[in-house]
């Protein structure tokens, strides 16, 4: 498979029409033809009908512009458009499930504060926490979570948006 | 009904159902007619065969469950050979989708990775802009199947009708325009060559670009190759002609693509069986490809100029471009290679040679000589595919229907049917294999009762011919499970349906039993009993490359 290491990550913003079997469609290619997905996320826009999906893949450039044509080849793929060499922005989501000991409990309200994360459910033994960011902002502040442990977490895929000219 | 009408179908192949109760006993009522076939499977080949032939979308109509199934490796196979039919399935009722209702399946599910793409009807409001939109898709920018799911309830209700006179898809604009600026590098590119070469595909017949193809080839005074797909593009009695390219292409065609100093790629796809080895593919090659379909551009072979639109379109241009420009600097030089490239074609010409058994070579010769070249020909699939391809000369687009892409063996026969009423009055023979043939024989009820006057010839060699072959050279001649001894006796299947029945077991009797055949006003099994171990040559082992051809 062409899932390597060395291949650089590509964030591709779709607008489809917002029809039954549209994301099978397109999860269907990936798969049908050997592509690798590493996070899919799909919301409706502003206008009616028409959804944003962002994938991120990590494949060679060449099997990139294979995947961007194929996209663009389903009859409900509105546009394909791939964020390389223009600068966006990125954003994830996670909720994380962390111990929370009581001589714990300082220390990660310390870190929620520095990672402008936000506590969002207080339970006897554990904290939930909300955090947005991009990917290398979220893995660093997991990384500080786990000694404490991490029960569970639910991470979203990747949503981006081309930035404005200044 | 209204929009079948309108889109001109005058034929459908299909087979009744519960699902489809309602939708029949409308279609009755019209004067669009209806082939009953005997399989579902047969139903989508002969859509298929009709839309080949004719160049109009071939349309079937099956039941839910197991009748949509039967229907899938049709659609497969249209959808490899990007040929446009629409295919309607039945479904159960909206409220019962979901349930695991009595013949219901998933079909839009089965089928959203072969077809181009495919419906559900959920509200019959949107079912006449629905089968539009499904036409308009199936013959524009690179054709293919597409399926509408037909659940129960929705062809129960009816609605006013309202005439839809555009489709308009936001997310569908196929490129029939060339970029002007890419023409002219694909014009300076043919003044550099010294050595070009013309590779055509099944995009010439499909977008009815032949005529502009042969005027190109002689403006620029290059050979021409094409695929198995790309038959009858370019007329084989033309002597810039080389034959097939490809695992059993010509030693010419092979040759050639391997020297060439240009290759113009037009309406192809690079397949594996075309290439082999891909690194080594027209390697001293600069390569031009033109094409409707951007994702076929630079998939398995980098171009160097890629043209995106549709054949015919571009050919126009570049030929009207070739206008302007003086003679000798397009077509100048040529000699050399003109000379190298008819050298390889006098030095190693397709051969084989007879003796006391029938050679599956020599009836097809002699098919093509008593149907002076002017037939439909189908294929099922194996060595009698590539012995059609390479012993019958093609001179027209539209005359050649094989399963190219998938290789579907069972294909032959229906499409003949298919491509037979399409065209009534033209002589359509389907060169068969013994193994192939019996996968689809069932529709010799549907030949007999329309009376489709389709010719069979089995090249009977009692062997899954070309598998044994594979075995013959790369499994030491262990012929695991490819002997076909037991048969029937096609003469007499033939007469228990009702058709007739000849056979052949001496070269001498090759001719009166095609002869015969071709007198006889209804459908004919010709039974041609040939020699068993012939194989199919030149051939270049998968993967190899292409000049690394195993000859006789
Ligand atoms: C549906 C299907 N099953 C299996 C194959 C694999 N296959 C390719 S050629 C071939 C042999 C065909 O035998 P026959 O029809 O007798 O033709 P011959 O090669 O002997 O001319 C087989 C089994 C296929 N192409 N299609
Ligand atoms: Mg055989």
């Amino acid at each position: 498979m062409s899932n390597n290491e060395n291949n650089q990550k590509h964030i591709l913003s779709l607008l489809v029409e917002n029809e039954p079997g549209v994301l099978t469609r397109i999860a269907g290619l990936f798969s049908g033809r050997g592509f690798n997905i590493e996070s899919l996320s799909v919301a409706e826009t502003t206008e009616p009908k028409v959804s944003r999906v962002t994938i991120v893949t990590r494949e060679d450039v060449n099997i990139l512009e294979q995947i961007k044509k194929q996209l663009n080849k389903l009859m409900n793929v509105i546009k394909v458009l791939d964020f390389k060499g223009m600068p966006f922005v990125q954003r994830e989501l996670a909720l994380i499930k962390v111990r929370a000991r009581p001589e714990h409990r300082a220390e990660i309200l310390r870190m929620v504060d520095i990672f402008r994360s936000r506590v969002v459910d207080v339970g006897a033994e554990y904290y939930t926490m909300e955090i947005t960011g991009d990917e290398d902002k979220i893995a660093a502040f997991l990384e500080l979570l786990r000694p404490m442990g991490i029960k569970e977490i639910a991470k979203t895929g990747s949503v981006a948006l081309a930035r404005e000219k200044k | 009904m209204k929009v079948l009408h309108e889109e001109g179908v005058d034929t459908i192949f299909g087979y009744p159902g519960g699902a489809v109760l309602d939708t029949y006993d409308e279609l009755v009522k019209t004067d669009i007619k209806h082939i009953l076939v005997r399989h579902e499977q047969g139903a989508v080949h002969a859509a298929d065969g009709y839309a080949r032939a004719s160049g109009k979308v071939g349309v079937c109509l099956v039941t839910s469950g197991p009748g949509a199934t039967n229907t899938v490796t049709g659609i497969a196979s249209a959808y490899m050979d990007s040929i446009p039919i629409v295919v309607f399935t039945g479904q159960v009722n909206t409220n019962l989708i979901g349930n695991d209702a009595f013949q219901e399946v998933d079909i839009v599910g089965i089928t959203r990775p072969c077809t181009k793409h495919n419906y559900l009807v959920k509200n019959v409001e949107n079912l006449a802009r629905t089968i539009k939109e499904a036409f308009y898709i199936a013959r524009s920018g690179r054709p293919g199947p597409v399926l509408i799911d037909l659940p129960k309830d929705m062809m129960r209700s009816s609605t006013e009708y309202k005439p839809i006179n555009e489709v308009r898809l936001r997310a569908y604009n196929p490129t029939y325009e060339p970029n002007m600026k890419q023409l002219d590098r694909v014009i300076s590119l043919i003044k550099k060559s010294r050595k070009p070469l013309v590779f055509a595909g099944g995009g010439v017949i499909l977008s009815g670009a032949s005529g502009e193809l042969k005027k190109f080839a002689h403006v620029i005074k290059a050979p021409v190759t094409s695929t198995l797909m790309g038959l009858g593009a370019f007329p084989a009695s033309d002597p810039l002609w080389l034959g097939m390219i490809g695992m059993h292409g010509t030693y010419c065609a092979n040759m050639s693509s391997s020297e060439c100093d240009l290759l113009i790629g037009i309406g192809v796809r690079f397949d594996d069986r075309v290439t082999g080895k891909t690194s080594t593919f027209a390697s001293n090659a600069k390569i031009v490809h033109i094409d409707i379909d951007p994702t076929s551009i630079s998939k398995n072979i980098p171009v160097d100029t890629p043209v995106v639109g549709d054949c015919r379109v571009t050919l126009e241009r570049l030929n009207k471009l070739l206008k302007d420009e003086p003679k000798k600097d397009i077509s100048g030089h040529r000699e050399p290679w003109l000379d190298q490239v008819m050298k390889w074609k006098e030095t190693r010409p397709l051969t084989y040679t007879q003796k006391d058994i029938i050679k599956p070579q020599f009836v097809i010769e002699k098919i093509w000589e008593l149907t002076k070249g002017e037939a439909i020909i189908s294929t099922e699939v194996g060595q009698n595919q590539m012995w059609s391809a390479q012993y019958y000369r093609f001179d027209k687009p539209n005359t050649f229907i094989t399963s190219g892409g998938l290789g579907c063996m069972g294909f032959g026969f229906p499409a003949a049917i298919g491509a037979q009423v399409a065209f009534p009055d033209r002589v359509v023979i389907d060169i068969a294999g013994d193994g192939s043939i019996q996968m689809n024989i069932q529709e010799m009820a549907t030949a007999v009762q329309y009376n489709l006057p389709v010719k069979i010839a089995i090249l009977n060699n009692r062997y899954l011919g070309m598998v044994r072959q594979w075995q013959e050279l790369f499994y030491e001649r262990s012929y695991a499970h490819t002997e076909m001894d037991h048969a029937p006796d096609f003469v007499k299947l033939a007469e228990a349906f009702g058709a007739a029945g000849l056979r052949a077991t001496k070269p001498e009797e090759v001719v009166p039993v095609i002869e015969k055949a071709l007198s006889i006003n209804k459908p004919v099994i010709m039974d041609f009993v040939v020699e068993r171990e012939e194989g199919v040559y030149p051939m270049v082992p998968a993967g190899a490359d292409i000049t690394e051809m195993l000859l006789v």
